[in-house]
């Protein structure tokens, strides 16, 4: 369904509170005009991401509410996309259950994995969850605003992410301040391209 | 916690195939499970258990089969066991390996009576 429409599909995957959402929102506010999205969120309870990302301007977003379960899985995604008109869709975007752990497990139809942590967090979890980094593409590091402010270390939790999966993407950010932003929509757009056949645009 | 949903998908294919096939009582599922598959052998062990009571399926044993993680270099080629969760080449210290086992979460076989 989605490769014959050359839709590029990420999974985005973290811990409860790592930004999955505000990144989304960055995105959304960033790239919306350009690019065309249609954005899943996932939540066992609640559709509050997905009413956060159309205030942010989501044109196409469809909540999933688990009611309970810890991940989502190809089913639900499948019924999801149903009943919305993908002809014009360039970019998916799964917001998946706030979970290293699950989440892993499940092949969702997506074309990568995006493992998004914040600098509030312990700068082992690429050790502590390897099934998830090994099986992801990119890599996020958000809240760079904040470090110093814990032990997290930049070049330990680079280390450590690259022992288990040394060819990952890698991207340091802040949604809250906007700083390295800009390499994470010009990558997207790359994939993007690529995924059509496109060359990506030389800078 | 998903190795509930992941027993009762157990149960489902198991439950086609024996009924597409008419055989008789299952009694073990034999399962290949990657160290790297995300799956605790345990809580799926547990979870089978729980969801198969008052089924057909109770009483039928899971006999689980850990799969531990081998990689391929894919600069030297060189193959090799991931241990520690070390995922780089012993040979030439590349990171770019392809997982070749260890991911899996295969149904192997089934013994019926």
């Amino acid at each position: 369904m989605l490769a014959e429409r050359k839709i590029l599909a990420l999974n985005l995957v973290s811990s409860p509170g790592s930004g999955k959402t505000s990144l989304l929102e960055r995105t959304l506010k960033a790239l919306g005009e350009r690019v065309n999205m249609v954005l899943i969120a996932g939540d066992v309870q609640t559709e509050n991401d997905a009413q956060r990302l159309i205030k942010a301007g989501g044109r196409i977003v469809r909540p999933i509410v688990t009611g309970g379960a810890c991940h989502l899985d190809a089913r639900m995604i499948t019924k999801a996309l149903e009943d919305i008109d993908l002809s014009a869709a360039e970019l998916l975007f799964i917001e998946n259950v706030g979970n290293l752990v699950c989440p892993s497990s499940y092949d969702l139809g997506e074309d990568m994995k995006v493992v998004l942590i914040s600098t509030t967090e312990g700068d082992d979890k690429p050790l502590k969850y390897p099934s998830m980094f090994r099986r992801s593409s990119a890599f996020v590091i958000n809240k760079i605003d904040l470090l110093g402010q814990s032990d997290f270390e930049l070049a330990r939790v680079k280390d450590n992410a690259r022992q288990i999966n040394g060819t990952l993407t890698t991207f340091e950010l802040s949604c809250r301040t906007g700083e390295g932003l800009n390499g994470w929509y010009q990558w997207l757009e790359d994939q993007v391209a690529l995924k059509k056949g496109r060359p990506p645009k030389q800078p | 916690m998903h190795e509930l949903s992941i027993a009762k998908e157990i149960i489902a294919i198991v439950t086609a195939e024996t009924e597409k096939k008419r055989l008789g009582r299952v009694e073990t599922i034999h399962l290949r499970i990657g160290a790297l598959s995300g799956v605790d052998p345990e809580a799926l062990s547990f979870g089978f258990e729980a969801a198969t009571l008052d089924t057909p399926l109770e009483g039928t044993r899971l006999v689980i089969e850990p799969v531990p993680v081998r990689a391929t270099c894919r600069a030297c080629g060189r193959e090799f066991a991931v241990e520690d969760l070390v995922f780089l080449c012993p040979g030439c210290r590349s990171v770019d390996v392809d997982v070749t086992q260890g991911q899996e979460m295969q149904i192997d076989h089934l013994v019926v009576e």
